[in-house]
């Protein structure tokens, strides 16, 4: 089958700055696909270069089998939702909507129709006479996702689409982002920061780290399975164990992870088990976050709102199962 | 008159700013008195007369008539080669990182910058040099040098404030490059455009210096008005000249203020 997109080897570097490094990446038709990373990890300038803002220094991309390099933007069927929206201000919210199909010469009743349509479909319709100035944070990242749909394109792709949203909002979207890719079959592309999103949204995570591609998986191999001290650390916080430690458990000389909510605290100093000292205790709500210090190394424990807590500076015992005690790939 | 939280200025500061403002525009208010005067040869306070027989003299004299369309037409034609290099300048300097950029920004501002009689003299021996007798272009050429800065400015600040995803937004969306520029830099940029077409316009219409310099045999309206004051017959034609060229340069400038006052809604980005 061919993949929807597909990087080989492909690099984009400005001067000595390696933005994006070798990557190789295929990415299957109607796939929900998201590019995790902190700022300048190379996942923005990825999606940069499947919209052709960007061409490869080396490398090839491939769009559904054609090759992409030197194809300008306005020749790709791949459309993009960007991180400020870059609605045009000038142009009501339904000449917005309908400016692919303007440009594409479609007469002024049919892509007036075409624009109600996708207006409908994100849940705006009767907005068509606003101005985008009118329009609030979210009303106007719906209005770009309708600009884009309704050019029926192949691949979409979302920069960080609902950083500018506030929680509850963001929410929202992100479930009706996930059943709207259902309901279109389209493929997804989807860059984030945020890990949470990246793994309730997506069908595939690729972490991104300095321009390269550190794993990719399913949301749940990302999460319990990290090959990486990297991927364990950044997707979420997990609890990265130095190998003189992990051979003490598992009777190999390898870096481990360690998921905060799969520590136990125990209150008795006996037993077996890891005694640490409580640092701090942070109130989160549904779950209680512990800093603890076992001997100079420093673990995190999540345990559910209402245990019985020790008092801060005090001395526990850690317990752990230790089939959650996941050996990483990386070399020691 | 007094607004709420704000204190009204002391009486000394207000006869002082009414003081200055009168000294500025007095000037004006009298060319206009005298432009209404019985007396030809010399302007003399106050009027003897008032008549309003020098329109129809005015209105019937050919050199004022040549003077003021060869003025309109060098006018339009520099706003016009500067509303296309200064666009385009405009959007190179903002839309490109390039190298150099910074001294070309530079480069473009500076006759602006620098006095009238020195971009005059060095247009002047350059012509001279390359042997281009002095004519209608010429003068066009030497006022295009100083307009193409006031449509740049003003473009390069609209530029600055507007979105530049904008631009990638609308190449994504299936546009290239010349719709990109009629459907969205365009309509973004054109009151920036009509402002900076306006001053330069008014600009070029009242310029002395650099004229003096490029102009060969013809008479543009303020030189034509410059001779006038040495001969004195019939002199307050100038004056009704004048009053002329004042509402014909006050007009647009006011118009450009007002436009680019509310380009700052236009401006606006999508966030």
């Amino acid at each position: 089958m061919t993949s929807a997109v597909s990087f080989q080897k492909a690099s984009r570097h400005f001067g000595s700055v390696r933005a994006v490094d070798a990557v190789d990446l295929d990415i299957a038709p109607g796939e929900f696909f998201a590019m995790l990373g902190p700022s300048g990890s190379g996942k923005t300038t990825c999606l940069r270069l499947i919209a052709g803002f960007e061409q490869p220094t080396s490398g090839s991309i491939s769009i559904f089998g054609e090759r992409a390099e030197g194809v300008p933007p306005y020749r790709r069927n791949v459309n993009t939702v960007f991180q400020d929206y870059a609605l045009f201000p000038h142009l009501s919210v339904l000449d917005n909507v309908a400016y692919g199909l303007m440009v594409k010469g479609i007469g002024k009743a049919e892509r007036h129709k075409a624009a109600k349509e996708a207006l409908s479909l994100v849940r705006l319709p009767g907005y068509g006479a606003r101005r985008p100035g009118q329009l609030s944070g979210g009303q106007r990242q719906r209005v770009a996702l309708a600009r884009a749909l309704v050019n029926q394109p192949k691949v979409l792709l979302l920069d960080e689409p609902l950083g500018a949203l506030d929680l509850k909002l963001r929410e929202n979207m992100q479930e009706e982002l996930k059943s709207l890719q259902k309901a279109l079959g389209i493929t997804f592309v989807f860059v984030t920061h945020d890990q949470g999103e990246a793994l309730s949204m997506a069908d595939r995570v690729a972490v991104f780290n300095d321009g390269k591609i550190m794993q990719i998986g399913t949301p749940e191999d990302i999460y319990q399975r990290p090959k990486t001290r990297f991927v364990a650390d950044f997707v979420g916080s997990s609890n990265v164990l130095p190998p003189d430690f992990v051979q003490r458990y598992s009777g190999q000389h390898r870096w481990g992870s360690l998921r905060p909510e799969s520590i136990r605290v125990g209150r008795t100093a006996s037993g077996e088990g890891v005694s640490a000292r409580l640092v701090s205790t942070n109130y989160l709500g549904a779950t209680t976050k512990l800093a603890l210090d076992a001997d100079g190394l420093k673990l995190h424990a999540i345990v559910p709102a209402g245990t019985a807590l020790p008092v801060e500076g005090e001395t526990v015992m850690l317990t752990f199962n230790r089939e959650y005690l996941h050996l990483m790939d990386e070399p020691v | 008159m007094r607004s709420d939280g704000s204190q009204s200025a002391p009486l000394g500061l207000k006869v002082a700013a009414a003081c200055g403002l009168l000294f500025l525009h007095l000037p004006i208010l009298l060319i206009f008195v005298y432009a209404f005067t019985t007396e030809e040869k010399s302007f003399v306070w106050p009027p003897p007369g008032l008549t309003t027989q020098w329109f129809a003299v005015t209105w019937n004299r050919p050199d004022v008539w040549q003077a003021l369309s060869l003025s309109v037409r060098v006018a339009a034609i520099s706003t016009a080669i500067a509303l296309i290099l200064g666009t385009l300048c405009s959007a190179a300097v903002s839309r490109t990182k390039f190298f150099g950029r910074e001294t070309i920004s530079l480069l473009v501002i500076l006759p602006i910058a620098l006095p009238g009689i020195i971009t005059g003299i060095a247009l002047r021996s350059a012509f001279s040099l390359a042997d281009i007798p002095f004519s209608f272009w010429t003068i066009v050429l030497g006022h295009a040098t100083f307009c193409v800065v006031v449509v740049y400015n003003n473009a390069v600040a609209r530029f600055r404030r507007t979105s530049g995803s904008m631009i990638e937004a609308s190449m994504d969306l299936g546009a290239d490059g010349f719709q990109t520029f009629r459907h969205v830099v365009l309509p973004n940029i054109a009151t920036a455009l009509l402002a900076g077409g306006m001053l330069a316009f008014a600009l070029s219409f009242d310029e002395v210096i650099v004229t003096t310099f490029t102009a060969g045999q013809q008479q543009t309206l303020p030189i034509w008005m410059l001779e006038e004051l040495i001969r004195p017959r019939q002199r307050p034609v100038t004056n009704v000249v004048a009053m002329v060229v004042v509402l014909v340069t006050l007009l647009p400038i006011l118009a450009a203020y007002y436009l680019t006052r509310d380009g700052d809604q236009i401006a606006g980005s999508g966030k």
